[in-house]
């Protein structure tokens, strides 16, 4: 797989989806790609977050641990991303994340601070980044809005 | 060497006279005497030469007052012509002796002045060795260093001349005069009338260019001064903006520098204008009362003609010796700018850096300090009436607020302040006059910034036990003798740098090989053992000087290749590390590293010199490549262009990812447009210097990690072709060391040549489990040792540059651990650690000084707790004396501390 199709997948996530496609090649040439064994942990819960992933192929398991025993949240497919709010703000790892199923997960990994470096450089590019996570609050302002709608009725 | 009292002499230079002649005078009394009575002797012969020319003009060409045959000393007869031969070849050998003297007499005055100029420059450097340790505050390096060597280097060559070359020259004028009045008194006369003028002018035009010298040599320094200050402070000069107002004051000074200097050059000029005319005068009279004479009769044309002769040769040493009265006064101003910055107050006394005859007695037994006071200066006390019993083997804190006075009675105990009251007694034995050497041998200090010498890791653990040679060489090879014997004559110390100075039993070690033991513990101790592992690991060894240890590599390098493919494979190593294999290209290599297979000797063959390399060239086009790679290279300019084009120039990105410098992306930019695909789609040629350019770009792709989709199976496929070709290629030989699986390759470091290969890109915590398992491998085949040893070869810079600031500090402490000291004195030692390694290193130093004495002044108060005293100073006094746990507990500057 060459730069290109991992600019394409950058294209994919809905936080980079606006940006032009120079400036995702950028981000994908300075990006690490990975590979991890299944079972293999990406990172952990309470980890400094440094980097976020975006998973090219294979897939990946979220737990949570709990006084009972980790559970599972959820499983990342190809094109999505992880840890993305680490390399917006300072928060440990929330989850557990590793690799699942028989094939090797391979993803892509987007240091924080380069990111960082990245939006500073163009300002647009946090723009649109801003925009995202405005719609993400909307989206969930509309989620508890239903939630208290059904709790109340 | 001279023993005096017990004492080896280290010959000091003795005091520094204010007076240049002076200096000259005592230490060259017996070869100015030597010179005197040579040039006497020449005067003999110079007398002939001047008047042998009248004989021959009056006997042998006239005939005057000769009769032919004559007869010469009783045995032979000459003619007029054979006379004339005669009296010729007598010139010619007194002109031949004269000559032979002078030049003998200049040799001898040139060992003089080079001795001499030796001498003073030991002198100087001694005294930098005994400067009371706070007036380095005052001085920089930068000051002192031009003193020493440029400074000095002019007044060197004037000290050779100080006595010899005014003599020679006043000898001659003597002779040429004795001459002139011998031929005739008037002659005498009119020749050194217009002396006594020139004489009574130079002087007083002098004195003004003497006084603008020195105007000169301080106006000079101001500006040394002024750029140190720019240096230091270029961050605020440019923050603040303020270039123009520097560059004002620069201009003002060099203003200042012009005119006196050119107040001098006239001055100068004048002066020589004076002697030149007056000079040119001279003849005026010996043409009017020599012809006149000559006229009537009262004097011969010959003696006449030797009389101008005389007076031509006269000139010349006048010219000198007024010369010489300017040099001299330049050279006594020079010596004495320089002089008086070395005399500073309170001076080490020489005699402390003496070596004693005996061996260092130690310094164990009770510390007693009795009203001990230190001074900065008149105004500031940093220490007062501190009374205090330390017991051998203590453990003790010094603590309280920064410039309390913790530090001073550290550096006190270290003598590096010498106390201005009260008394300093350890064992019974004045610190005040011990030795240096006997304070070296006994006591390690270690202060918040460490310093290391430019040298090996090992070099400077040993450093602390070098205080005087420990083996002289039994037979000295006898021009070795001479050396030191030359040293002596000098002033200069005549021990033998060369000799054995590494007093190893010191450490516990019976010679080197043994130390190296001895060194792992100690570093293992501060913290450090497992940094020098990793500079051993990057290190580099010559497989002709250690075969063993190469061996021993290659044994491990194979059983390394056993871990990561076959039966015995770590499946925690599985396609993490692809190894060289002659006959595959390698996805983890640069492009240029899987041309070349090998490591560059030849810097000619670092990749980004590669590409205008005539050989590597050569190889491309005969493999039809080299248009491959100038059209790959406008592939990854490209792409480059496109990902960099928007960033600034300067950002940290190109230098971490582009594989073009911003400041080249233009030129880039301008080739693509030249070469950018015409109408019918395809790209005109890339010619002229561009295709070196382009050629360059691809060489530094990696495939694995760029993923610019440039690189496929044909490709690789004829970069092995070339491979092949270039290890055959007779170019290359000597200039590259080849990729040999079953080699040692010296250029590579050993971590490279255990690995053999390259650590996958792509791969997660690839180089953290490989290192790990290489680790584990080396620890299981017992070479960790081996490559610990390469480690103590590392070189750590000049200050210790290529040392972290806490590498530095964990290393002097083991230096200072390796001595096994009786007393051990810490000020702030581990304050530059970071805080987790602080801990370890203290616990690891308290471990390993044993028995000693330990006395540690520490910032961090919490770190007393280790030591079973504390003692608390404040506005240099004592605050408070006890245990850890009582001094917490209690109100007080010590809880405080804490508490801060």
């Amino acid at each position: 797989m060459s730069i290109k199709e991992e600019t394409d997948a950058l294209k994919r996530i809905p936080l980079f989806a606006k940006l032009d496609s120079a400036k995702l090649k950028l981000l994908a040439f300075m990006s690490q790609r990975l590979s991890f064994d299944p079972g293999q942990a990406v990172f952990a819960q309470g980890d400094s977050g440094d980097a976020a992933y975006i998973v090219l192929e294979g897939e990946a398991v979220v737990s949570i641990d709990t006084p009972g025993g980790p559970i599972e949240i959820a499983r990342l497919l190809k094109n999505e991303i992880v840890g993305e709010i680490a390399i917006l703000c300072d928060v440990p790892r929330t989850a557990h994340v590793r690799a699942s199923g028989t094939a090797p997960l391979v993803c892509l990994k987007i240091e924080k601070d380069d990111f960082m470096a990245l939006v500073n450089e163009f300002p647009s590019m946090g723009v649109e980044i801003m925009r995202e996570l405005a719609r993400r609050i909307v989206r969930s302002n509309a989620q508890l809005r239903q939630a208290m709608a059904a709790k109340s009725a | 060497m001279d023993f005096l009292g017990g004492f080896l002499i280290l010959r000091d230079g003795g005091e520094l006279d204010r007076s240049i002649f002076r200096f000259v005078w005592r230490f060259s009394v017996k070869e100015t005497v030597l010179v005197c009575l040579l040039v006497a002797v020449a005067q003999v012969f110079y007398y002939v030469t001047l008047n042998l020319p009248k004989n021959i003009m009056n006997q042998g060409i006239e005939g005057r007052g000769m009769s032919y045959p004559t007869e010469v000393l009783g045995l032979f007869q000459f003619d007029q012509i054979g006379y004339l031969l005669w009296l010729c070849g007598l010139f010619f050998l007194a002109v031949l002796v004269n000559g032979g003297l002078k030049q003998y007499i200049n040799s001898l005055k040139g060992k003089l002045g080079e001795r001499l100029l030796r001498r003073l420059r030991y002198a100087l450097v001694e005294r930098i060795l005994r400067f009371p340790v706070p007036h380095f505050r005052k001085v920089s390096s930068g000051e002192l260093i031009p003193m020493v060597t440029a400074e000095v280097e002019q007044v060197g060559g004037f000290m050779g001349d100080a006595y010899v070359h005014p003599l020679m020259q006043a000898a001659m004028l003597l002779t040429i005069a004795t001459f002139l009045f011998v031929q005739n008194p008037i002659m005498g006369l009119a020749a050194i009338s217009l002396y006594p003028f020139q004489a009574y002018i130079v002087p007083k035009l002098q004195k003004r260019v003497k006084a603008l010298g020195k105007e000169r040599i301080k106006a000079v320094r101001k500006v040394s001064e002024r750029i140190g200050e720019t240096v230091g402070g270029i961050q605020e000069v440019r923050t603040a903006g303020t270039a123009a107002w520097e560059r004002a004051d620069y201009a003002e000074r060099f203003g200042t520098i012009f005119r006196i200097r050119f107040d001098i050059y006239q001055r100068k000029s004048l002066v020589k204008f004076i002697n030149n005319f007056l000079n040119q005068c001279a003849p005026l009279l010996f043409y009017s009362i020599g012809g006149y004479l000559v006229i009537r009769g009262e004097l011969t044309l010959g003696a006449l003609v030797a009389a101008l002769t005389a007076h031509k040769d006269m000139t010349a040493p006048w010219k000198e010796l007024l010369d010489y009265y300017q040099a001299a006064q330049d050279a006594q101003q020079k010596y004495e700018q320089v002089v008086e910055q070395f005399r500073p107050e309170a001076m080490l006394p020489a005699a402390l850096q003496d070596l004693p005859a005996e061996p260092a007695p130690g310094l164990s037994g009770p510390i007693v300090l009795s009203g001990v006071g230190v001074q900065e200066d008149a105004q500031t006390k940093l220490l007062e009436s501190i009374s205090l019993t330390i017991d051998p083997g203590a453990r003790v804190a010094l603590a309280g607020p920064a410039g309390g006075g913790r530090e001073a009675l550290a550096m006190a105990l270290a003598r590096l302040h010498i106390v201005s009251g009260g008394s300093i007694k350890i064992g019974g034995r004045d610190l005040a006059r011990l030795p240096d050497a006997h304070i070296g041998a006994s006591l390690g200090y270690v202060g918040p910034a460490a310093y290391h010498f430019s040298a090996s890791v090992r070099e400077n653990l040993v450093y602390g036990l070098r205080q005087r040679p420990v083996v002289a060489p039994d037979a000295r090879d006898p021009a070795r003798a001479r050396w030191l014997a030359e040293a002596a004559r000098a002033g200069n110390l005549d021990l033998d740098v060369n000799d054995e100075w590494i007093d190893y039993a010191r450490a516990g070690a019976a010679d080197a090989a043994a130390f190296d033991a001895i060194a792992a513990r100690l570093l293992e101790k501060v913290d450090l053992a497992e940094d020098v592992f990793v500079f051993g690991l990057r290190g580099r060894i010559d497989p002709k000087s250690k075969p063993a240890v190469a061996e021993a590599i290659l044994a491990a390098r194979a059983a390394f290749r056993r871990r990561l493919a076959g039966p015995d494979a770590d499946p925690a190593l599985k396609g993490l590390v692809e190894p060289f294999d002659p006959a595959a290209y390698n996805e983890n290599a640069t492009v240029a590293e899987n041309l070349l297979f090998g490591t560059p000797l030849d810097p000619a063959f670092e990749t980004d010199a590669l590409s205008g390399q005539p050989d590597f060239l050569a190889v491309l086009r005969a493999r039809g490549l080299e248009e491959v790679f100038v059209e790959m290279g406008r592939k990854v300019a490209e792409i480059m262009v496109e990902l960099f084009a928007d960033l600034p120039a300067g950002h940290e990105f190109f230098e971490r990812f582009s594989f073009i410098a911003a400041d080249d992306l233009s030129v880039y930019q301008a080739i693509l447009a030249r070469t950018a695909p015409g109408p019918d789609g395809a790209p005109s040629a890339v010619v002229g210097e561009d295709r070196a350019r382009m050629l360059g770009l691809p060489l530094k792709l990696v495939n694995a990690r760029h993923r610019l989709g440039l690189i496929d199976a044909a490709f690789k496929a004829r970069v092995l072709e070339a491979r092949a070709a270039f290890a055959g290629a007779k170019a290359t030989q000597g200039k590259i060391a080849f990729f040999d699986p079953d080699a040692y390759n010296a250029a590579a470091s050993i971590q490279d040549n255990i690995l053999f290969g390259r650590v996958a890109y792509g791969q997660a915590k690839a180089q953290a489990t490989v290192a790990k398992a290489m680790r584990d491998l080396l620890d299981t085949m017992g070479l960790r040792e081996r490559i610990f040893e390469v480690g103590l070869e590392f070189q750590v810079g000049v200050g210790g540059a290529r040392l972290s600031p806490a590498q530095r500090q964990k290393l002097a402490l083991a230096r200072a651990l390796a001595k096994r000291p009786d007393v051990l004195v810490l000020n702030d030692a581990f304050a530059a650690i970071d805080p987790a390694g602080q801990w370890r290193a203290l616990e690891g130093t308290l471990a390993a000084a044993g028995s000693a004495t330990v006395i540690a002044s520490m910032g961090d108060s919490r770190m007393a707790e280790k030591f079973a005293r504390t003692i608390v100073l404040a506005d240099g006094r004592v605050a408070q004396d006890g245990d850890f746990a009582g001094l917490a507990a209690a109100d007080g500057p010590f809880k405080e501390t804490l508490s801060g």
